[in-house]
């Protein structure tokens, strides 16, 4: 491990590039933009993609545990809050594709797509559930709600997941390899947890891993 | 009559080589960078290319069932398309269907018919005076256009078959040759894909034996070289590179109802008042921004709600 007093500096240099890398997405889809790369149908092509990045920095979030814990490098949990609330831009993006640009406001038809449509009830409460995760994700929230009960709060994000990972399934046509590779991912990133849980059961030493 | 003249004004919407060479060197370096990068990450670069190059059909026949609406760009009708055998993207086929040979090819008309024939594509091109008939194309997915198909009923070629007494039904199927067709050496869809129609609905003048669109012959990517297009259906009704045509007393299985027999019906009527999974009351024409309303019988009403006097649409969909 990095001596901690270089740590501070370097990990701010890493979370300054993860910032703009994160954006990189958004970046893609208005290059297409400008140079007419978006398909003959956009709007689609749009929804499709920005749901398809938060439902992959949601994974991106959740492997973010396993994999500090495998490596045994602690400061990686720094940069989780940053996925995590980029996940929650992505779902806001295709939240607001599918509600304004999709829709365009017409409130029957969205209330009718969200109560007679699986696919939809299970992508639309995927969101619901990561707005209260975005609005406690500050520092002082966390103060506030103190570790163990936001810690509790924050476990919702395994349920966001898998709602997201259904909601996938659910809305392709034929093609489910896709969501199998997202299921299968989420499979392996909560059942490291489980494994993880069942050895602190068997050894009641907390190792230097979980330390914070 | 009068002899329509296709103008080239489709060729100006194609984006001109350079640019799109430009863009193809940007493509190789942003791929050689990102070798390692996902597969949907490489396709946010990749754009296939416009081919437009094909050989053109005439003299055409205009049709009185033609709509004024404005087309859909060649370009999208090209380059956004669903044909599995070639990709399950929109944008795959127009890349992978190269790979198709057109010609030679033949269709075999066979079943409950008099005289079971087989017709090559330049006997098929001849068949019958070449139209023009520009068709709304609504998609199950809820998305349309509207594509100037060039063909001619396809009563024409069936009538030459003199069908028996028991032929109530007419089944398509598809070329099966995993060599041509890559998307077949995926077991996603039992293949060939299969469709069928009632033979009313067949016989029915709106029903186009369709050989090409803009004025050329089809493009791979839209079922080359010869197909069928059913314009107050569903898209899947309407089954590309045709290699069999079967008439039968009974019902045809059709690949769609047999993947999914809840969602996809026989019949497949363009309806706004029934749901699929999702909404079909409303659907996005391509190249348009607000979603517009779906029409009954795609806006055929007038020409096949006959077919479908006294039946219960519900249940028959």
């Amino acid at each position: 491990m990095l001596p901690r007093r270089l740590e501070a500096t370097r990990i701010a240099r890493v979370k300054a590039a993860l910032f703009i890398v994160c954006l990189m997405p958004l970046g893609l889809l208005v290059w297409r933009g400008f140079t007419g790369g978006l398909t003959a149908n956009p709007i689609e092509f749009i929804t499709h993609t920005t749901g398809w990045w938060a439902l992959s920095f949601l994974m991106i979030t959740l492997a973010v545990t396993p994999i500090r814990r495998l490596l045994e490098m602690p400061w990686l949990l720094r940069l989780r809050r940053m996925l995590g609330l980029y996940a929650f831009f992505y779902a806001s993006l295709h939240f607001l594709m599918w509600l304004v640009v999709d829709q365009f406001f017409d409130w029957e038809a969205i209330v009718k797509d969200i109560a007679k449509r699986p696919y939809i009830s299970v992508g639309f409460a995927a969101f619901l559930l990561l707005l209260p995760l975005a609005a406690t994700s500050t520092n002082a929230m966390v103060r506030r709600l103190g570790a163990t009960r936001w810690q509790l709060l924050h476990r919702l994000v395994y349920l966001t997941a898998t709602l997201g990972v259904v909601h996938f399934w659910w809305l392709v046509k034929k093609d489910i390899r896709e969501p199998a590779v997202f299921a299968m991912i989420l499979i392996m990133l909560l059942g490291a947890r489980l494994v993880t849980r069942w050895r602190k059961r068997a050894l009641p030493l907390v190792s230097s891993a979980q330390r914070e | 009559m009068k002899i329509r003249r296709k103008s080239d004004i489709q060729s100006s919407e194609i984006t001109p080589e350079p640019i799109f060479r430009g863009r193809r060197k940007w493509i190789a370096a942003a791929a050689a960078v990102g070798a390692a990068s996902a597969i949907p990450i490489a396709r946010l670069f990749d754009d296939a290319p416009a081919v437009h190059a094909a050989a053109r059909l005439g003299p055409l026949k205009t049709s009185r069932f033609s709509t004024s609406e404005p087309r859909t760009t060649y370009e999208a009708v090209t380059m956004y398309n669903n044909f599995y055998e070639f990709g399950f993207e929109k944008d795959e086929p127009a890349r992978n269907a190269h790979t198709l040979r057109t010609r030679p090819w033949t269709i075999t008309i066979d079943g409950e018919v008099k005289k079971q024939r087989t017709f090559d594509i330049d006997q098929l091109l001849k068949l019958a005076p070449l139209e023009e008939r520009v068709y709304r194309l609504r998609c199950v997915e809820a998305w349309s256009m509207v594509v100037p198909w060039i063909g001619y009923p396809l009563s024409a070629l069936i009538k030459q078959t003199e069908p028996t007494g028991n032929a109530k039904f007419v089944q398509f199927t598809t070329l099966h040759d995993p060599q041509q067709m890559p998307g077949q050496r995926v077991p996603l869809l039992d293949w060939p894909y299969v469709e069928g129609l009632r033979l009313d609905e067949a016989m029915h003048p709106l029903t186009l034996l369709t050989l090409g669109l803009y004025g050329e012959v089809l493009p791979n990517q839209n079922g080359a070289p010869v197909r069928v297009v059913v314009p107050w259906k569903y898209g899947f009704k309407s089954p590309k590179s045709i290699v069999r045509i079967r008439l039968t007393e009974k019902q045809p299985k059709t690949t769609w109802n047999q993947t999914a027999p809840t969602e996809y019906g026989f019949y497949s009527n363009v309806n706004p008042t029934l749901d699929h999974p999702w909404s079909q009351a409303k659907e996005r024409r391509i190249g348009e921004f607000l979603k517009r309303q779906t029409l009954m019988f795609n806006g055929y009403a007038d020409e096949v709600g006959a077919l479908y006097a006294g039946m219960n649409l519900k249940k028959f969909f």
